[in-house]
This record gives structure tokens, C-alpha cells and sequence, in this order.
């Protein structure tokens, strides 16, 4: 009982960072028809800058409490990266608005292959340590342990989460995001201003993704040039798993598939008797995904597109 | 083109192939004869992957696993891992039958969806097999993990390993010279059978299927085995070059099927000219080529430069290859031989 | 009497909480003209879609030519000999108008991939013959000096006389036309009507939606009316004309 509850929790981490992140491809695909791969690239300069800006600060001899560094860090990491995603769009994806999907999908490759090694010129081939600033007391929940800071995280990716929802679904930026969402052409009769509305949605993914890269490196108290491939490929995976270019649908999935990686991590031994141990937690993600997308093929809350004839 | 230009035109390429090899080992070296025996490997993946994005439209991300999985049957069944010792000429159709057989199991599932989602689930089914291999050394040794399998057979007939250096008259023919011609048959068969598929009846279906799958099944053509058709069949060319791959390398093992081998492919696709043989083949052939130029102009053009190392030369060469990606793709989406088909497409949809 | 040629009976057809067809039962006789007219919305197309085996009617019976096609896939269909176009033209566009016809001939055709890879001699034969069977349609239907244009390229009228061409590659028994005049000036529709008519004495029995009442009038040996997803009347032209639930049915949607 004890391991279920602690892995409940531990996905339940997990999950909210996969759904932040999903958010960002899912925004992408819901503007323009496009998987955004240089998004976990993005997630992964949120981390680094945030670590650099951390590290000189503590260098310089400035000590505050730890929260207030990263917040600090956070300032400058999120700009950053909305920077870097709407430099994304312009360079890479613009240009090939009407071109057919597999041209920016490979642009998209490229420029990931890009900010990776750019990232390896700034930062190194090693693994960085997040620096030793963050508060690591635990909770004890259920007989199942949560450091403060996993709260914190799952309490902000909420707040996020919900606070985007209400970007969306409340203001006139969101509608028209909507709008553009449903039929560019149209919306852009309607006075939409198209680009303007793409770039916002590149910009508000990667600031997001911003504050997922803080987390994951947080949370695995490292970041590395390479980190952003997997959880970006997962992230990706839970927003298919909820359906793709649905927002609820990214964070239904990001979550759920947390849950189901960190359980199926705890049990698949004894599932298995033994055969198969904690090593295959990856296929997880990707078994359920193939399982799910058989029985709705457009995921979880995907809307179900009729042929029409 | 009248026949006898053709011929003529024929028999140049046929001259200039044979003798590449030794061209090129007598100027630059073995290394880059074994660079252009890794070429025609990819030249014969991206010509299968070519069946199954550029005939008929499916956009796979995991079309490495038949190439997994053509290697790893060749050196099980063909290494000191279990001492089982099969003749090439078993092995290679067997995993050729086995990655048929896994674009079949992975194809049969995925029917129903459509592009991205399509794309997503390759993408996991490929990581799927990674994982498989990386971990099926325990309880029972399968794979031997991620340390691979070693001293897997070359290729031998009869006495006559390809593994070894063979003096032939006055010839001295080393192992990368022996695999060149091998490949090269095996390329020649490969590029004949899809371009015979591209313009028969099946090829047909496949481009029809690609434009309008509604008319397509109206037109009576049963989608579900054309789909799964073109995936058997691409993954069959995968399934050669991966024991070709395993023979020649002579060691395999989990790392050499990652995520970024299948964009690699699929990017040579798609530069080279998606649904056109030529282009392919040229994407195969540019694609792997071009990185090894780099590494072998880049360090020492910084030290010839600046007279020290500046960037490390492995990290520049992935950077430029990255843009060269992205900038290929912005001012050439069509890749850079396209049919005159979809030459024409972009012609139209640049119009608008 | 005439021969019937496709029957179904009580065919049922729901999308979620819209009952699209409801109880719909007709039959075709072989040899006939059989048109289908109903304001919009009333179900033709739906009714099309489930007689070519794009739509799995919920219930009901559906008999053509002696075999049974109820929730049949397209291609069972398609090989069982109804063919189709579409009301807004779906051609293979990159494709030549020859390779769109010869797509036609899939059905009817056997080279399987081992073949085309061996090129053996059967399957050359084979491949020549569809090239002259989609040639021979081409001319049939008035197109062959496009033969080699993108589909894409050709005007609409071209695109609808080779939409009709695919079909008939498929050697139907039944071909199933929905609005093919849609769009169409009056000489291009008088010339359509001739090719209908053409087709049909060449023993191809037509099925057709049309909104153009005076074309169908002139044209069907027979009449369907749907209306709210039910067959409100069906009978000789000048019957259905005159029938009071007509007049209403279309007059209401006009005033509505």
C-alpha cells in the first residue's frame, strides 16, 4: 500500500511537469498542424539559464533565501526562452507556413540538433548539479514521503495550467487563438492578426516550458545538454495521449501518463514475476500510448473527426 | 533520351562504380571506402523507408527498428553469443522475413491513424524495440544488453569470407572493398525493385492512397493491405541492410538504433526528394558523407586558422549539420532532387 | 417486369442524436436511370454514402445483384460493381488523368508486389491492358487530349468527365453520380446528360443526386424524394411531380 501511494505521488509530480510541457506542443499543434521538436529544447535552456543565472549570483556573493534565487533565475530564464521560441517560429517554421507538413517537421529536427550543441558550447557535455539551494524536507503522506519542493512544483504547474486555461478561455487573445485554431483563413478575415497570434502561442508554450526545465532539473537535481529530448518526447506522447491540440486534453494526459510510468515502475516486476524489472519503465509511456490510440485514434478527448465523403 | 545515351550513360555509372572503391582507397583511404559502404546501407533504408513515407504517405519515426531487428537476428544467429554459426545467405532473408513480419505487427495496429498520430506511434513502437534490446539480458541473456553483441560472422560462401583481405591476381582486395561490391549488388536490386513497385499497379495504389484515401477506397482499393503492404515492404529493406549492417560492422548493439538513426533516415528522404528514387539515393549518399567531410576538415581547419582547437570538432560538425538541415529545408522543401511531380506541387503551392 | 438490380429495406442511419436515414427503403431496377432528389439536408448524400460502403448503415437489408452488401467495406462494394464520384470532386489531383483511370482498374486487376517486382510477363501483359482500358475510357468519356495532364490542371468540366471515367474502370453495374452537374453551364450539362444517357444504353445503370429538378425530370426513368431522412415518394417523373408531400417538402424548406 505504502509503494502505491508513494508512486501515486511521484507520478503525480512527474505528470503535472509532463503536462506543462505538454501544454507547449499541444498550443503549437492546436495554431498550426506542427510538432514543435525543438520544444524539450527549450525546456532544456530553461534549466541551464536558470542554473547559470543561480551560479553567478552565488559567485557575486549574493545569498538569499533559496526560493527567492530560483524566482530570481526564473526572471530571467522565462524571457529567455520565449525569446528562443519566438526566434524558433520566425527562422525555422514561418517561412514554411504553407509548405507540406514534413518540411518544418525536418527544420524542426535540425534546429533541435542545433540548440543542442549550442547548448554543449555554453554549458559542457556533463551533467551540471542544480546548486545546493533548495529546501529538501519531506511529508509525510499516507505512510508515502513528498519533498516540499514536489509539492511546490505540483502546486505551481496547477496554477499555471489554470492560469492559461483562463488566457484562453477568458481574454481576447484566447479567443482569437481559438479562432485561429479552428480556421486560420477565416480568422484572419475576422481582423486576426495570424502571425501575431502563432507568435504569442510559441512565446506563452515556452515560457512554460521554462518553468518545466526549472523543475525537472530541480527535481532530478541535474540538467544536461540532452535532458530535453526524452521528457520532450514524453510530454509529446501524453499530449497525443490526450489529444493532440487539446488543452485539458495535454494536462488529462500529462498526468495520467505520470501515474502510469511511476506505477507501472513500482508493480512491472511483480506483473511480470520478475521477468522484466524497473529498467523497462519507458515503455510505459509509449505501450499505453499505442493501447490508447487503437481503441480512440484521436486520443482521450480528442474530438472525433468524421470522414466526410 | 534516346536508347543508345542511355546505354552510354548506363555504362559510364556502372565503370565509375566499379572502380570507386579503388579510387578512392589509393587517394583518401580505406576509411572513406567504408564511409561509402555505409552509404549504401543508408541508400538502401532510405530507400525503404522511402516506400512507406514518400510512396505512400505514412510518416514513420521508428523505421530503425527493422533495421534492429535484421541485425540482431543476423548476429544471433551468426556470432560466438550463442555459437550458432548460419550461413549468410539464411540469416539475411530470415531477418528480412522477421522485420516484414514486425512492419506487419506494427502496421496492423496502427490502421486508423492518421499523420501525426501515426508518427507518434512509430516513434514509440521504434523506442519500444530499443528498450527491448537494451534490457533482455535478464533474467535470460537474449540481447547481451547494452554491451551488444560481438564477433558476429562476416559474410562467407564457401570458403570466402568477405571478412578477410583477399589477394585476387595482383588485386589486393580488403574487407571494405569486399562489402563495397556486395552492397552494391544488393543497392542495385534494391533501387530495381522499388522503382519497379513505383510504377506498377501497388505503386499506384500507394499514390493514390497518399492523395486521397477516401477516393482511394472508393475506388475499391482495399487500404488496409496496401498500408500494410507498403509497411512489410519497407521494413523489408530495412531487415537486409540491418544484417548487411551486422556482418560488416562485425559488432552491434542497442545504441546503434536509437531515435536520431530513424530522423537520420527520414531526413535523407526528405532532403534528397521524398517519393524520387534518385533524390533518396542522393539524400542517403549526402547525408552520410557530408558529417564525415567535417570531421575531417574542421579540426584542422581551426588549427590551421587560429592555430588551436576554438570549438571541439565533433560538437562544430553537429552544429553544421543541424543548420544545414534547417537552411535546406527553408530554401529547398521540395529536397534537393525532387520529382517533376512534386516539383510542380511546390510550383503550385508557392503560387498559392 | 423488370429486373431489380439493388434493394434495400428498412435502412437505418444515426450520427449521435441526428437520425439521418430513417426507414429507407427503395430498388433499382437494372437498365434505369434512378434519380434521388430531396431538399438539403435531407439525406441523399448520406443514403450515397451508405449504397457506395462509405458509411455501415445501423440496420436494415441491402442487396445488390444477388449478393448481400449490408455493411459491406468500399471495397467489397466497389468489386461487388457500384462505383462512384463526389460532389465535390475528389480526384487523385498530382496524378495524371490516364493514372487516375488506371487507379480505376485496381479492382480489376491481380498483379500482387512479387510480381511487379519480377515484372514477369503475365503482369506486363496485365499493365498494358489497364494502360488501353484507361485510354479507351478517356475517349469515352471526351478526354483523351488531357490524357496526360495533372488532374489537378484540368478544367472543372474535364475534372467531372474524368471522375466518371475512374468509375467506370471499375466496370460497375451500378454508377452512382452525385451532382455531377453541380457547377456546370447549360452546354456543359447538356453534354453531361448525353454521356449519362450514353452510359446507360451502354448497360451501366445510373444512380443519381442532383439538385437540378428539370435535368432529373427530363432525365430519370425513375424518381426518389427523401425528406428528413425518409422516402416521402418514388414513381415515374410526372407522378412524383405531382404528389402534394413533394410540393410541400420542397415548398417548406423554401419558405423555412
Amino acid at each position: 500500500m505504502d509503494i502505491f501511494v508513494q508512486q501515486i505521488l511521484n507520478g503525480l509530480v512527474l505528470g503535472s511537469i509532463y503536462a506543462l510541457i505538454a501544454l507547449g506542443y499541444t498550443m503549437v499543434y492546436g495554431i498550426m498542424g506542427l510538432i514543435n521538436f525543438a520544444h524539450g529544447e527549450v525546456v532544456m535552456f530553461g534549466a541551464m539559464v536558470t542554473i547559470t543565472v543561480i551560479s553567478a549570483m552565488t559567485n557575486a556573493g549574493i545569498h538569499l533565501p533559496g526560493g527567492a534565487m530560483v524566482l530570481i533565475a526564473l526572471m530571467v530564464a522565462i524571457p529567455a526562452c520565449m525569446l528562443l521560441g519566438f526566434t524558433i517560429e520566425r527562422v525555422a517554421y514561418r517561412p514554411l507556413r504553407n509548405a507540406p507538413k514534413l518540411a518544418p517537421l525536418i527544420t524542426a529536427i535540425g534546429l533541435s540538433i542545433v540548440l543542442q550543441q549550442v547548448a554543449i558550447l555554453i554549458w559542457g557535455r556533463n551533467y551540471i548539479p542544480f546548486p545546493p539551494i533548495l529546501n529538501h524536507d519531506t511529508i509525510d503522506i499516507f505512510g508515502a514521503t513528498i519533498t516540499q519542493l514536489q509539492v511546490l512544483i505540483v502546486i505551481l504547474c496547477l496554477v499555471l495550467m489554470a492560469g492559461l486555461l483562463l488566457v484562453v478561455e477568458k481574454t481576447k487573445l484566447g479567443r482569437a487563438m481559438r479562432a485561429t485554431s479552428q480556421n486560420p483563413g477565416v480568422a484572419g478575415l475576422m481582423g486576426v492578426n495570424v502571425n501575431t497570434i502563432v507568435s504569442a502561442t510559441f512565446v506563452m508554450g515556452s515560457g512554460l516550458g521554462a518553468v518545466a526545465g526549472v523543475m525537472v532539473a530541480t527535481n532530478y537535481d541535474q540538467a544536461h545538454y540532452y535532458m530535453g529530448f526524452m521528457i520532450g518526447l514524453k510530454a509529446f506522447t501524453a499530449a497525443v495521449l490526450g489529444g493532440i491540440g487539446n488543452l485539458g486534453g495535454a494536462v488529462a494526459g500529462g498526468i495520467l501518463l505520470g501515474i502510469i510510468e511511476s506505477l507501472g515502475a513500482g508493480y512491472i516486476g511483480d506483473l511480470t514475476g520478475g521477468f522484466l524489472g524497473s529498467n523497462y519503465q519507458d515503455i510505459f509511456a509509449f505501450a499505453v500510448l499505442i493501447v490508447v490510440l487503437i481503441f480512440r485514434p484521436s486520443g482521450l478527448l480528442g474530438e472525433k473527426i468524421a470522414d466526410r465523403a | 533520351m534516346t536508347s543508345n545515351k542511355k546505354l552510354g550513360t548506363f555504362l559510364a555509372s556502372a565503370i565509375v562504380l566499379a572502380v570507386l572503391p579503388f579510387v578512392v582507397s589509393g587517394t583518401l583511404g580505406n576509411a572513406w571506402v567504408r564511409t561509402i559502404d555505409f552509404a549504401l546501407l543508408y541508400v538502401m533504408l532510405a530507400l525503404g523507408l522511402n516506400i512507406v513515407v514518400g510512396f505512400a504517405g505514412l510518416l514513420d519515426l521508428g523505421f530503425i527498428a527493422f533495421y534492429a531487428v535484421g541485425a540482431y537476428t543476423f548476429a544471433l544467429l551468426g556470432s560466438p553469443h550463442f555459437g550458432i554459426h548460419l550461413p549468410f545467405y539464411i540469416t539475411i532473408p530470415l531477418g528480412a522475413g522477421f522485420a516484414a513480419l514486425f512492419g506487419i505487427l506494427l502496421g496492423t495496429p496502427v490502421l486508423k491513424l492518421k499523420g501525426d498520430y501515426l508518427a507518434i506511434v512509430t516513434l514509440g513502437f521504434g523506442e519500444i524495440v530499443r528498450i527491448f534490446m537494451n534490457n533482455l539480458n535478464a533474467p535470460i541473456n537474449i540481447t547481451n544488453g547494452p554491451q551488444g553483441i560481438n564477433l558476429v560472422d562476416p559474410i562467407q560462401f564457401a570458403g570466402f569470407s568477405l571478412g578477410k583481405v583477399t589477394q585476387i591476381g595482383s588485386f589486393t582486395l580488403n574487407p571494405v572493398h569486399l562489402y563495397y561490391y556486395m552492397f552494391l549488388a544488393l543497392t542495385v536490386l534494391v533501387v530495381i525493385m522499388v522503382s519497379r513497385l513505383q510504377h506498377s499497379r501497388i505503386g499506384r495504389a500507394w499514390v493514390a492512397m497518399r492523395e486521397d484515401y477516401i477516393a482511394a477506397s472508393a475506388m475499391g482499393l482495399n487500404i488496409r493491405n496496401i498500408k500494410l503492404l507498403a509497411f512489410a515492404l519497407g521494413a523489408l529493406s530495412g531487415g537486409v541492410a540491418g544484417g548487411l549492417f551486422a556482418a560488416f560492422q562485425g559488432f552491434i548493439s542497442p545504441e546503434s538504433f536509437s531515435l536520431l538513426e530513424s530522423i537520420m533516415i527520414l531526413a535523407m528522404v526528405v532532403l534528397g526528394g521524398m517519393g524520387h528514387i534518385p533524390g533518396v539515393i542522393l539524400g542517403a549518399v549526402v547525408l552520410t558523407i557530408a558529417p564525415e567531410i567535417l570531421r575531417d576538415v574542421i579540426g584542422p581547419l581551426q588549427m590551421h586558422t587560429f592555430g588551436r582547437m576554438i570549438v571541439d570538432p565533433e560538437n562544430a560538425r553537429m552544429l553544421l549539420f543541424g543548420l544545414a538541415m534547417v537552411v535546406m529545408m527553408l530554401t529547398r522543401p521540395e529536397g534537393m532532387w525532387p520529382s517533376k511531380r512534386r516539383q510542380a506541387e511546390f510550383d503550385d503551392a508557392k503560387k498559392g | 417486369m423488370a429486373e431489380v438490380l439493388l434493394k434495400i429495406e428498412g435502412i437505418h442511419k444515426r450520427f449521435g442524436g441526428l437520425h439521418a436515414l430513417n426507414n429507407v427503403a427503395l430498388h433499382i431496377n437494372k437498365g434505369e436511370i434512378y434519380g434521388l432528389i430531396g431538399p438539403n439536408g435531407a439525406g441523399k448524400t448520406t443514403l450515397f454514402n451508405v449504397l457506395t460502403g462509405l458509411y455501415t448503415p445501423d440496420e436494415g437489408q441491402f442487396t445488390f445483384d444477388g449478393i448481400d452488401l449490408f455493411r459491406a467495406p468500399p471495397h467489397i462494394v466497389v468489386s461487388g460493381g457500384i462505383a462512384r464520384t463526389f460532389q465535390n470532386i475528389r480526384l487523385f489531383h498530382e496524378m495524371t488523368a490516364l493514372e487516375n483511370v488506371m487507379v480505376g482498374r485496381h479492382i480489376r486487376s491481380k498483379a500482387n508486389a512479387l510480381g511487379a517486382v519480377l515484372r514477369t510477363k503475365s503482369v506486363r501483359q496485365e499493365e498494358a491492358a489497364i494502360e488501353a482500358k484507361a485510354w479507351e475510357l478517356l475517349r469515352y468519356v471526351g478526354i483523351e487530349d488531357v490524357a496526360y495532364e495533372r488532374a489537378r490542371n484540368l478544367s472543372y468540366g474535364h475534372q467531372r468527365r474524368l471522375e466518371i471515367a475512374r468509375a467506370l474502370a471499375t466496370e460497375p453495374k451500378l454508377l452512382a453520380l452525385d451532382e455531377p452537374a453541380a457547377g456546370m453551364n447549360p452546354s456543359e450539362t447538356e453534354g453531361l446528360k448525353a454521356l449519362m444517357e450514353k452510359i446507360r444504353n451502354d448497360g451501366v445503370t445510373v444512380l443519381l443526386i442532383e439538385h437540378d429538378v428539370k435535368l432529373m425530370m427530363g432525365l430519370c426513368d425513375r424518381i426518389a424524394v427523401l425528406d428528413y431522412g425518409k422516402k416521402i415518394a418514388e414513381g415515374v417523373p410526372e407522378v412524383v411531380r405531382k404528389d402534394p408531400k413533394v410540393i410541400e417538402a420542397y415548398l417548406g424548406a423554401a419558405h423555412s
